[in-house]
């Protein structure tokens, strides 16, 4: 393996670095480390940088900042982050945990990626040095993107208008089939005024069901009233096929999985 | 390619190691300072036999490059034995039969400490949440759940 590291310690410094080509950020290295070790030599170098912001949680007035160095397992365990425990959980084993980064998760490639379909679904916003843009944007974009991400900010929801669910055959751990997450404002008698859903799987990286959003305007979550949802969840997706299930698999359960959260 | 100067503790003794920059923890230590006991059998990440405890965290050696240990307190299987007895999850994995080929079971043993360092007495659920990312080929997981069941209520009655 022909890998070189080099460490900064401001972003400004690391930002420079990555222009060069065959550089990458090197975040928990879950990704990037085992595709250098499967013999990809397009990276031969990496980057890394050690200021401390960017390991840092901050909570408060509703609203939570993530540093991109963050690990699942730091969300899992901090009392103020309960609402984004589930999708945290929902990445990898103990060890992948301790190690895979936000940061990284969201340039995680189908089947992976299940930490960013919950930003997706929460509307997160993506902060770079020079700036800052929704995830939805900086998903659409990432594959041209040579800046170091710095931060995940975003709304903390109430534990009762989230929902996340993930789809796997092994338990307790597997990659996933499908992974879903909701955010649902309803009024006092249950109908809902405002829906977000990010799909995980079904492109290669989380996508929003803007049909399903919409059809579930004004419905109650009863299985009568979601049927014109699950029925246009499948609009506009291009499921991946992997060992794990075919593109026409993962097409058929999704209203079926999408179906189940939603009345859960 | 260039040669870098790592050092860290092993085990409570401290190594320092000139290294070729981008080399994984496991390839160092298996084949720089000789503790063999964290195995190599995916590198992908999926099979935890090269799981290592860095700074109290379980951890893949396999992903993590060495240079990121610059500093680090690092524990592996090889370091569990006191003055030639057998950590109690050495023993109880000897006990229960839950160490057939041999080969997943450092990384078994050291996903065990990470959790009992943690939880002293887990259920049998945290037991296999904390085993998830480890696989063996022979045991078929129950004698192993139980070795490390075995091993918490070891601990637990020395400690009282
Ligand atoms: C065995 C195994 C199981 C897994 N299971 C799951 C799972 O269940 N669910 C899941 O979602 N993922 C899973 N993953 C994938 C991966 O661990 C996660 O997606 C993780 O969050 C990736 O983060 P990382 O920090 O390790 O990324 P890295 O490998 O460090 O980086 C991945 C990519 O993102 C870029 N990058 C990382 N951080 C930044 C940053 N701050 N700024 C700019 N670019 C950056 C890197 O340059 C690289 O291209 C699994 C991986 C393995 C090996
Ligand atoms: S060798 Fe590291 S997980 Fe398999
Ligand atoms: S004992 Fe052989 S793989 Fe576990």
């Amino acid at each position: 393996m022909s890998l070189a590291l080099q460490t900064f310690s401001t972003v400004k410094d690391a930002n420079a670095a990555l222009q060069a080509s065959g550089t990458r950020y090197l975040g928990g290295g879950t990704l990037v480390v085992r595709a250098a070790n499967e013999g990809d030599v397009s990276v031969s170098s990496l980057v890394r940088v050690t200021e401390p912001s960017l390991s840092a949680v901050s909570v408060s007035g509703g609203k939570a900042r993530l540093g991109a160095s963050v690990t699942m397992a730091a969300i899992t365990r901090h009392p103020e982050l309960a609402a984004l425990a589930p999708a945290a959980r929902a990445v990898g084993g103990p060890a992948i945990r301790n190690m895979a980064t936000v940061g990284g998760n969201l340039f995680a490639p189908a089947p992976y990626g299940d930490f960013a379909v919950a930003l997706l679904a929460l509307n997160a916003t993506v902060a770079v040095e020079d700036g800052e843009m929704p995830v939805e944007t900086f998903l659409a974009g990432r594959d041209t993107s040579r800046a170091v991400v710095t931060a995940v900010s975003l709304s903390l929801p109430e534990a009762e208008s989230f929902r996340f669910l993930k789809v796997s055959r092994v338990k307790p751990k597997g990659v996933s089939v499908l992974s879903i997450a909701a955010l649902l404002q309803r009024t006092a008698d249950g109908t809902v005024t405002s829906a977000r859903i990010a799909h995980g799987c079904m492109a290669d990286r989380s996508m929003r069901a803007k049909a399903a959003e919409k059809a579930l305007l004004g419905c109650k979550l009863t299985p009568e009233e979601i049927a014109p949802a699950l029925a246009v969840a499948g609009e506009d997706i291009t499921p991946i096929t992997d060992p794990i299930a075919s593109a026409w698999y993962r097409a058929e359960v999704l209203p079926v999985h999408l179906g189940r959260l939603l009345l859960s | 390619m260039a040669k870098v100067p790592v050092q860290f503790t092993l085990n409570g003794s401290e190594k320092a190691e000139f290294i070729e920059s981008g080399t994984t923890l496991l390839h160092a230590l298996r084949d720089k300072i000789g503790d063999t006991s964290p195995k190599g059998g995916c590198h992908q990440g999926t099979c935890g036999a090269c799981s290592v405890i860095i700074d109290g965290e379980l951890r893949l050696s396999c992903l993590t490059l060495a240079e990121t240990c610059d500093g680090a307190d690092i524990r592996t299987t090889a370091g569990l034995a006191e003055g030639g007895v057998l950590h109690p999850l050495q023993r109880a994995f000897l006990d229960a039969f839950a160490t057939q080929c041999g080969f997943c079971t450092p990384g078994m043993i050291m996903a065990a400490k990470a959790l009992l360092d943690r939880t002293p007495n887990p259920s049998r659920e945290e037991v296999v949440e904390a085993l998830s990312g480890n696989i063996c080929r022979c045991t078929g997981y129950e004698p192993i759940i139980q070795a490390v069941l075995t091993a918490a209520r070891a601990d637990s009655q020395n400690a009282a």
